[in-house]
């Protein structure tokens, strides 16, 4: 019975973690841009700074009225924000912040990872293609263009890493961790985080919902809640993809003095900056410089990274 | 906690339900928070303002299905890395298997560079 009740907690801490840490992640944005483009940022709702915007934004989303367009195939339109949601959360109980810290140890836990990431692609395709918009439509096409690229360089780098630590779980793979690994890894870790940038559509490879061009991408025709539920997923999936690069390449836990959860959350606090800062920093790449990225230098990279992981984990 | 596959499985399920709970709890709300006015205007497909022209499901020409084809060989042949990432490692693999690796990727990357070298990694 304990062992259910203990499975049930951990749960619980993770849904929690679910709710506020994109929410943080979000407010980082906020900021972090004010201050990169010499404005202030919100400053009202909560008072201090301006910290409870995005709670706000919430309740305001929660009470919007709810418009399908009369074009669109309801069913899928109204399932679609689920799909893209709940596989971030599936996905972040897998992943160990400390020994011991883990949602579920589960013991193919990258390859778990990676296959329910993918589904989270669905929700967006489902969205673009269920709202009968032409704009949405695109960016759905986009979508998938995006992730055909960007999927091969994503897996292959996350198996580098899996293979010089000659496991698939995360725990295992930050035990057999060590410093230098930061060195002789640092390929894969470059091009694990730019193609995961790429999935999850963030700037500079916002193509599938450039505003300038396709209003919001497959998002176009979605209003309140199930608007605010895709937001949710976007920033869902950077904190997802921080805290899995900053545990599969940075050594999770591991830092100086002392090994600590504290490790975990400061390098993907920091990675989380660092998506922001590429935001502000970037201009969008176009569909064939997004293609050229992915297919002539992330794809070869990947391989070549393969060849030297595997050749120094036998040598050694 | 035992790490059986099951037991592991069986908390994923309850993630699952967990998360579908989180989604239908936020729809109800939304539906006794909402207004509801609907009108005519309101439910046309978006279109910058404009009457939409012709429907929204148009046909598009997929012009990056080659891409596509690459996609689903490399992604396959991606799958096998994993469980021999897993036992490269240990006692009675090792060097053989690498070997057998390279001739692997060296077949993927001789399908990328004939790619490459036909052009068909060009965006058109």
């Amino acid at each position: 019975m304990s062992e259910v009740l203990e499975a049930a907690l951990r749960l619980i801490v993770v849904f929690a973690a679910f709710l506020t840490l994109p929410l943080l992640v979000g407010q980082l944005e906020h900021k972090v841009m004010a201050h990169m483009q010499s404005r202030m940022g919100p400053m009202y709702a909560g008072g201090f700074h301006g910290w409870a915007q995005l709670v706000a934004d919430g309740v305001k989303f929660a009470q919007k009225e709810e418009v399908v367009p009369a074009a669109a195939d309801r069913t899928v339109f109204r399932l679609a924000p689920a799909l893209a949601l709940i596989p971030y959360f599936v996905a972040m109980v897998a992943i160990p912040i400390g020994p011991g810290l883990v949602g579920r140890d589960i013991d193919a836990g990258i390859f778990f990872v990676l296959a329910v990431m993918g589904v989270g692609v669905i929700g967006t395709l489902m969205a673009g293609w269920a709202s009968a918009n032409k704009y949405s439509l695109l960016g759905a096409v986009r979508q998938v263009s995006q992730l055909m690229a960007y999927e091969l360089p994503f897996v292959l780098a996350a198996a580098s890493v899996a293979m010089a630590a000659g496991s698939l779980g995360f725990t295992d793979i930050v035990d057999a961790w060590e410093p230098w690994w930061l060195i002789w890894q640092l390929p894969a870790a470059v091009v694990f985080f730019v193609a995961g940038l790429a999935e999850l559509n963030r700037p500079p490879f916002d193509m599938p919902v450039a505003d300038a061009e396709i209003i919001f991408g497959p998002y176009t025709e979605y209003t309140g809640l199930r608007f605010a539920l895709f937001l949710l997923a976007e920033y869902a999936g950077i904190v997802l993809l921080c805290f899995l690069t900053s545990v599969l390449f940075l050594g999770g836990w591991h830092g100086p003095f002392v090994d600590s959860w504290v490790w975990t959350f400061a390098k993907a606090g920091v990675l989380a900056f660092v998506v922001v800062w590429l935001r502000v920093s970037y201009p969008r790449m176009r569909a064939d410089q997004l293609q050229k990225l992915a297919w002539q230098i992330l794809i070869p990279v990947a391989l070549a990274q393969l060849l030297l992981t595997g050749v120094v984990t036998v040598a050694w | 906690m035992d790490g059986g596959y099951s037991g592991n499985y069986a908390v994923v399920a309850v993630a699952v339900a967990l998360g579908a709970a989180f989604v239908l709890a936020g729809v109800v709300a939304n539906r006794l928070l909402r207004p509801h006015v609907p009108t005519a205007e309101k439910y046309t497909t978006y279109e910058c303002g404009l009457d939409p022209v012709g429907d929204g499901w148009a046909q598009t020409h997929i012009r990056y299905y080659v891409f596509a084809y690459l996609y689903v060989i490399f992604a396959v042949d991606a799958v096998y890395l994993f469980p021999w990432a897993t036992i490269l490692d240990t006692d009675g693999y090792g060097l053989v298997t690498l070997v057998e690796m390279v001739v692997f990727i060296g077949f993927l990357a001789t399908g990328i560079g004939y790619a490459w070298r036909r052009g068909v990694l060009r965006w058109v």
